[in-house]
């Protein structure tokens, strides 16, 4: 592949993959929290919106979404969006459907005794979710989080039918000035999976932080040996060497 | 230490004359076609310490919880404190209270529980703290002052940075008993709080309990299955049978001489 071809196309082109998938994510989380908290609420009207929600964005295709908020909302709306906008807000608003499925279940997988504990103190219903609820929910949530992360990131290939310059449509047009598809596909297979890596790889330290901030303190990161294989994360009461004996210091 | 002891009033009790705190009349709770409790009447006086003894499935834990508004009644009403608790005057007629209604009257009960059910994601300090600071507003360093004390009231003075995970089942009860005390409740309603823990645990929660139950003017609702304990707290002990108090009167007479022929057979299966 030529150099120009390289710095021309594949290099934005990644840096627009990056954009899009954190845009994205950051819309869907929005969504997963809102609409997932939603699912548990106490009244029956909103969860049945909430529902609706998710029954609606998870049964359509992300793609037809995408062509739908790109061709079809400006002749109702009388106004568009640039591509780049309306892909995000297809993908953030499908992904997000997913997400609150994560995010309610992880929400009713908390122990119903410690809602009862948060009545008895007299919280109100915003403060056991803020206070209690979330916080014991949220590293929960996260394994699947980052399987929806990577399954967003290479969503985003999707918007290069829209012609957004992303690293699929960057291959593509390499290919057609080279013709040599076995060279541009193959790297941009390797770009994708070095771009999941990352991600997973962050969602893990993301995990580790959660968990020790509910008192579960798995192993200490390995640090290289990432190939080796480690037994997983049982949630152990272990005590680590933070723990118990250093709790005086503080008197 | 301040001044201040752990426990000390902060609002003044009104009630620690012996009047009546607490009244259930006509209370029907059902789950299913299980009728649990049965047009149950009874009132605790205040500052009074009172145990509630039968078979399980007598109905003793839902009085708790009903207390506790973690269920609601099907029929009949509750007071505390002179107010209802799950109902409210609107226009001379009593309409199901809303949830702000509730929470008001909520905050002068306090409830230990047999799983302890402390919050996993905050250290000891704060699973004390929060509850003050949040719902009553106290000034942090005030509610974190509040919280060292009933921790050396509990014995834990030196836990405040470990996280519940690191505790034993018995230390977290004494925590969770000090959670509840935080927010200085008028009632303190005790739940089988021993019979989740090892035996060689049970001994220390129970002393903490002596010393508040001897200490200070708070009321207690306990359901217990240490007869023992309840024999040295007890001001009164309730007798349930399927969903009644089928007998009552002080522990010396109902643990030496019960009238009732029910009591007599439950007593003497569990002593």
């Amino acid at each position: 592949m030529t150099a120009g071809l390289w710095e021309h196309w594949v290099l934005p082109g990644i840096w627009i993959t990056v954009q899009l998938t954190l845009y994205s994510a950051a819309l869907a989380t929005a969504v997963a929290f809102g609409v997932g908290m939603a699912r548990t609420h106490r009244s029956r009207l909103v969860r049945f919106f909430a529902a609706f929600y998710t029954e609606v964005f998870r049964g359509t295709s992300a793609l037809v979404l995408m062509f739908w908020i790109f061709f079809v909302l400006p002749q109702l709306a009388g106004w568009a969006l640039v591509p780049m906008w309306a892909a995000v807000l297809a993908l953030g608003l499908s992904y997000g459907a997913y997400g609150a499925e994560v995010v309610r279940g992880a929400l009713n997988a908390v122990a119903p005794a410690q809602r009862e504990a948060g009545v008895a103190l007299s919280f109100t219903p915003w403060q056991r979710m803020r206070l209690i609820l979330l916080p014991q929910a949220v590293p929960e949530m996260i394994p699947s989080f980052c399987n929806l992360l990577v399954e967003l990131l290479k969503g985003t290939a999707l918007v290069s039918l829209l012609g957004i310059g992303d690293v699929s449509f960057a291959a593509y047009l390499v290919r057609l000035a080279t013709t040599e598809s076995a060279q541009i596909y193959s790297i941009t297979l390797i770009i994708y999976f070095v771009l999941a890596f990352l991600l997973t790889r962050g969602m893990k330290v993301l995990e580790r932080r959660a968990k020790a901030g509910i008192g579960q303190f798995p192993e200490p990161l390995s640090t290289g040996g990432w190939l080796r294989f480690r037994r997983s994360d049982a949630k152990s009461p272990e005590l680590s060497s933070t723990g118990v004996t250093g709790g005086g210091a503080s008197r | 230490m301040s001044a201040d002891t752990p426990l000390s009033k902060e609002r003044p009790n009104p009630a620690v004359d012996g009047s009546e705190l607490i009244r259930f009349d006509r209370v029907v709770k059902r789950f299913g076609a299980n009728t649990v409790l049965d047009e149950l009447d009874f009132s605790v006086a205040s500052g009074k310490h009172v145990t509630l003894i039968g078979p399980s499935g007598s109905g003793k834990t839902t009085i708790l919880r009903l207390l506790m508004t973690l269920i609601k009644p099907d029929e009949g009403t509750i007071k505390v404190g002179g107010a209802y608790l799950t109902h409210e005057e609107k226009n001379g007629r009593l309409v199901p209270a809303g949830e702000k209604h509730v929470r008001e009257v909520r905050k002068n009960i306090g409830m230990v529980f047999q799983q302890f059910n402390l919050f996993p994601n905050m250290k000891v300090l704060r699973n004390i703290t929060e509850a003050p600071v949040t719902v009553l507003g106290l000034p942090k360093d005030e509610a974190e002052q509040r919280a060292r004390d009933l921790l050396d009231l509990v014995g834990l003075g030196d836990k405040c940075d470990a996280y519940p995970t690191q505790l034993s089942g018995g230390q977290q009860q004494r925590v969770a008993i000090a959670r509840a005390l935080a927010m200085r409740p008028q009632v303190l309603l005790l739940d089988e709080v021993t019979s989740a823990l090892d035996p060689e645990l049970v001994a220390g929660v129970l002393d903490v309990l002596r010393d508040i139950a001897h200490t200070t003017d708070i009321t207690m609702l306990c359901v217990t299955h240490e007869m023992n304990f309840a024999r040295d707290i007890s001001d009164q002990v309730l007798m349930f049978d399927a969903g009644r108090v089928i007998e009552s009167g002080p522990p010396e007479k109902i643990f030496s001489d019960p009238e009732h022929e029910r009591t007599r057979e439950f007593l003497s299966a569990v002593l």
